[in-house]
């Protein structure tokens, strides 16, 4: 490059790139980011069937079922003020999935209110709740902290 | 006893750190030879000494399994194998950020042992910088999360370690990390001691590049193996989930890319000065921000075991002081740094820019995409991330960004034009357009995993052209270690590729004595039978694998049950072939008696992490050849200055 001004030009034209970059960062996650739902939220306002949402809550106990193929289960997630979501999904339960603890199921609703979930994630270790979870319930977290903390002081 | 050496040792360094922050910043004053700014050097060693020692002993307490220190008895177990024991060590919050400030120190030794081609005080502004880093860790440790604290009553048991972890690519993949990410510490200290000393040079280039290098190496090692462990230990099949940890890792890796290609213009070519200051501080910012991340909590993670909320605040206080204060500098001085040699835009160093500029908006897209969940919840609207904005986004920086890397290399330095390697381009085009045809009409392929197998091939051609018309064997080793690193980048692209585009799965319910199949292998469930192991218990399926009819092989997915603390795993079995791997899960039983089997047939998959070994070998090779180069150049220079000193005594 000829121009006296190259470096003026070098640091334009990566800024241009750079703002580009952003902006289409920017306009694809008002698209395509997937929204979190909580059990209570979903059926106040339940988004549209086929959306690409998230749905975090408590595995109601004693709702886990395994269907007659073997692969499906089917269980009911809970929230707050008796809210309450059925979810079916198809495939092997994540390792620390259990009833009565913290799951968020990666999915979408279906036309009959059930959530089709095709991931599972549970919460990780005995002393941790998915984030989007901290504040569903202090009771319940409590509890679960409580339980899981013995041993140390 | 050997804990409270532990402690005092990190006291002791972190004194030091001060006594080395104080002598780098008079030095800037007063001049390299006032008496304290001499001290730098030793306190750097010195400090790198007693927090290997501090370190050692938290290894020790681990490997005895002293319950009396809480960090033990909440993270280790007597009845664990010695090696998660040792691992166990790191495994957690206060041992991993102890094993940060160990690497850190150690690293700053180094340097201060070895450094010796930039001026002194340029040296010294630099271990300035890299003790004012480490002050403020010293203290994160000390104050806020102390290893080494004893318990009033020593615990009878150990609560054991997440079974997850008790795995030995964790005894490796932190480490790798973090020595990847402490590495660009040193870059940063680097830079920071240019801009305070306005010493903007080649031979600055030259002093950090290896520890770009190093740190690079180390990133990417890390990231393959992390990126191998989810893909087996998690059972899901997947081996890239965009998640923020992993996102965490990936951004401070691409940073330090960026910042690899621009330091080697700055070294060969003068050019780039303020450029490749910026992507040092930018680099290390990124492994902080990593470290937040990942310690903080503050993003829900696949990976985050370790996290503790409170203590994010803490290093959030740091990262602000460093990341700002930095940037601030940079502000400050970079106005003053003159303007370095110019070159054309059809040169080596113009592709390099354009390089840097794509992986800077990759790293962009990245991080927006990485943090938009927080800013949204800061108004209280709660959204995840996932692969839907991730790869399509990316995709529309990663693409230029590896045709530029086909063609690049083959330029010359400063001035060359696009004729001189018409040929060339002309052939990688053919290449590219007639892999895109060829697979497109062979298989139904969506569009990304399309370009990617087409450029995987095309680039895998393309990083050899280098040495054309070269003798094999004299070419530099650093040449060398660039094709290989850029023939990495193109295995494992095709083995992404290929894994996106070509995988089947198969999820069934199988009683004993069932058959299915998956892709070209036929899957028998022989029988599901219990076992056990040191602190487990299992159902183990034996199922008999054929592949496309040929002699079965048995494989033992199993359903582990850990007793130390209570938890179910799932043992995947991966059975590798050449051209790709069977990956087989058992689950539940349902009520009828069957079991749930998950199964995957990924062909190529395994070039991904061969693609990522072959790019660190690369980042190996080049390190080897640009050390021994600089102590040829060193030993010249001794040799030079000896022979001078003879002929004036001669006269």
């Amino acid at each position: 490059m000829k121009a006296k001004h190259q470096r003026l030009v070098l640091v334009v034209l990566a800024l241009i790139a750079l703002v580009g970059a952003g902006l289409l960062a920017a306009y694809a996650l008002r698209n395509q980011a997937s929204y979190f739902y909580l059990p209570e939220q979903m059926q106040a306002d339940p988004p549209q069937v086929g959306q690409a949402v998230r749905l975090g809550g408590m595995v109601a106990p004693g709702t886990v079922e395994m269907q007659a193929d073997g692969i499906t289960v089917t269980f009911t997630v809970t929230g707050r003020e008796d809210s309450a979501v059925p979810v079916r999904f198809a495939g092997i339960l994540p390792d620390l999935f259990q009833e009565g603890s913290g799951v968020v199921a990666e999915g979408r609703l279906a036309a009959d209110g059930t959530f089709e979930a095709d991931k599972l994630l549970a919460k990780h270790d005995e002393n941790y709740v998915p984030r989007e979870l901290q504040d569903m319930d202090e009771h319940q977290a409590a509890e679960m902290a409580r339980e899981t903390t013995i041993g140390i002081e | 006893m050997i804990a409270e050496i532990g402690l005092a040792a990190l006291w002791l360094a972190a004194a030091l750190a001060a006594l080395q922050l104080v002598g780098g910043l008079v030095a800037q004053r007063a001049g390299a030879d006032a008496e304290i700014a001499r001290l730098t050097r030793p306190a750097a060693i010195l400090q790198g000494g007693l927090v290997a020692v501090s370190f050692a002993s938290l290894l020790w307490v681990f490997a005895i399994t002293d319950l009396s220190v809480k960090l033990v008895a909440a993270n280790s177990h007597t009845a664990k194998p010695m090696i998660f024991k040792l691992s166990g060590a790191w495994g957690n919050h206060e041992g991993s950020m102890l094993l940060w400030v160990t690497v850190m120190a150690l690293a700053g030794a180094l340097i201060a042992a070895v450094e010796r081609r930039l001026p002194e005080k340029t040296m010294q502004a630099t271990l300035a910088a890299q003790s004012f880093v480490a002050l403020g860790f010293y203290g994160f440790l000390l104050l806020a999360s102390n290893p080494f604290e004893r318990l009033a009553q020593p615990a009878a048991e150990g609560l054991g370690l997440n079974p997850l972890l008790q795995d030995i690519g964790l005894a490796f993949h932190p480490p790798t990390l973090y020595i990847g990410y402490v590495g660009l510490s040193v870059a940063f200290s680097f830079a920071l001691g240019a801009l305070l000393t306005k010493q903007v040079t080649p031979d600055f280039a030259r002093a950090m590049r290896p520890w770009i290098l190093g740190a690079w190496v180390f990133l990417t090692l890390g990231i393959t193996a992390g990126s191998y462990w989810a893909y087996y230990e998690l059972g899901w099949g997947g081996y890239w989930f965009w998640d923020p940890v992993e996102n965490a890792s990936l951004m401070p890796w691409l940073a330090a890319t960026a910042l690899l290609h621009s330091a080697s213009v700055l070294a060969s070519r003068d050019a780039l000065r303020v450029w490749t200051i910026m992507l040092g501080v930018v680099a290390f910012s990124m492994s902080m921000l990593g470290t937040f991340l990942v310690r903080s909590g503050v993003l829900t993670s696949v990976h985050a075991f370790a996290v503790d909320p409170e203590r994010g605040s803490f290093i959030l206080f740091l990262l602000a002081i460093y990341i700002g204060g930095a940037l601030l500098l940079f502000a400050l001085r970079a106005g003053s740094i003159s303007e370095g040699e110019r070159f054309s835009v059809a040169s080596r160093e113009g592709a390099l820019v354009v390089n840097n500029v794509m992986l800077s908006a990759i790293l962009a897209v990245v991080l927006l995409g990485t943090l938009y969940p927080l800013l949204t919840e800061a108004f209280d609207v709660r959204v995840s991330v996932g692969p839907p904005y991730f790869n399509p986004v990316s995709a529309i920086f990663v693409f230029p960004m590896l045709a530029i890397m086909a063609v690049g290399p083959l330029l010359r330095w400063r001035r060359d034009s696009w004729g001189r390697i018409s040929k060339e381009v002309a052939l990688l085009v053919a290449l590219l357009l007639a892999a895109l045809v060829l697979f497109g009409l062979l298989a139904e392929v969506a569009i990304l995993p399309l370009l990617g197998l087409a450029f995987a091939i095309t680039l895998g051609v393309a990083s050899f052209l280098p040495l054309r018309g070269r003798s094999l064997r004299r070419a530099p080793l650093s040449l060398w270690g660039m094709v290989l690193a850029h023939f990495g980048l193109a295995v494992a692209l095709l083995g992404m590729a290929s894994e996106s585009a070509f995988s089947t799965e198969k999820l069934a319910a199988l009683g004993e004595g069932d058959v299915t199949s998956v892709g070209p292998w036929e899957v028998t469930l022989e029988a599901v039978e219990p076992v056990a192991g040191p602190n487990w218990t299992a159902l183990s399926g034996r199922m008999q694998v054929s592949y496309s009819g040929g002699e079965p092989v048995e494989i033992n997915p199993q359903s582990r049950n850990f007793w130390a603390p209570a938890q179910q795993t799932a043992e995947s079995v991966l059975l590798t072939r050449w051209n790709g791997q069977l990956y087989a899960v058992i689950g539940t039983q349902a009520p009828d008696g069957r079991w749930q089997v998950r199964l995957w047939w990924k062909p190529l998959v395994t070039l991904i992490w061969y693609g990522g070994m072959l790019i660190a070998l690369g980042g190996i090779l080049a390190l080897i050849g640009r050390v021994r180069s600089d102590l040829r150049r060193r030993s010249a220079k001794r040799k030079g200055a000896a022979r001078r000193l003879e002929m004036e005594t001669v006269k």
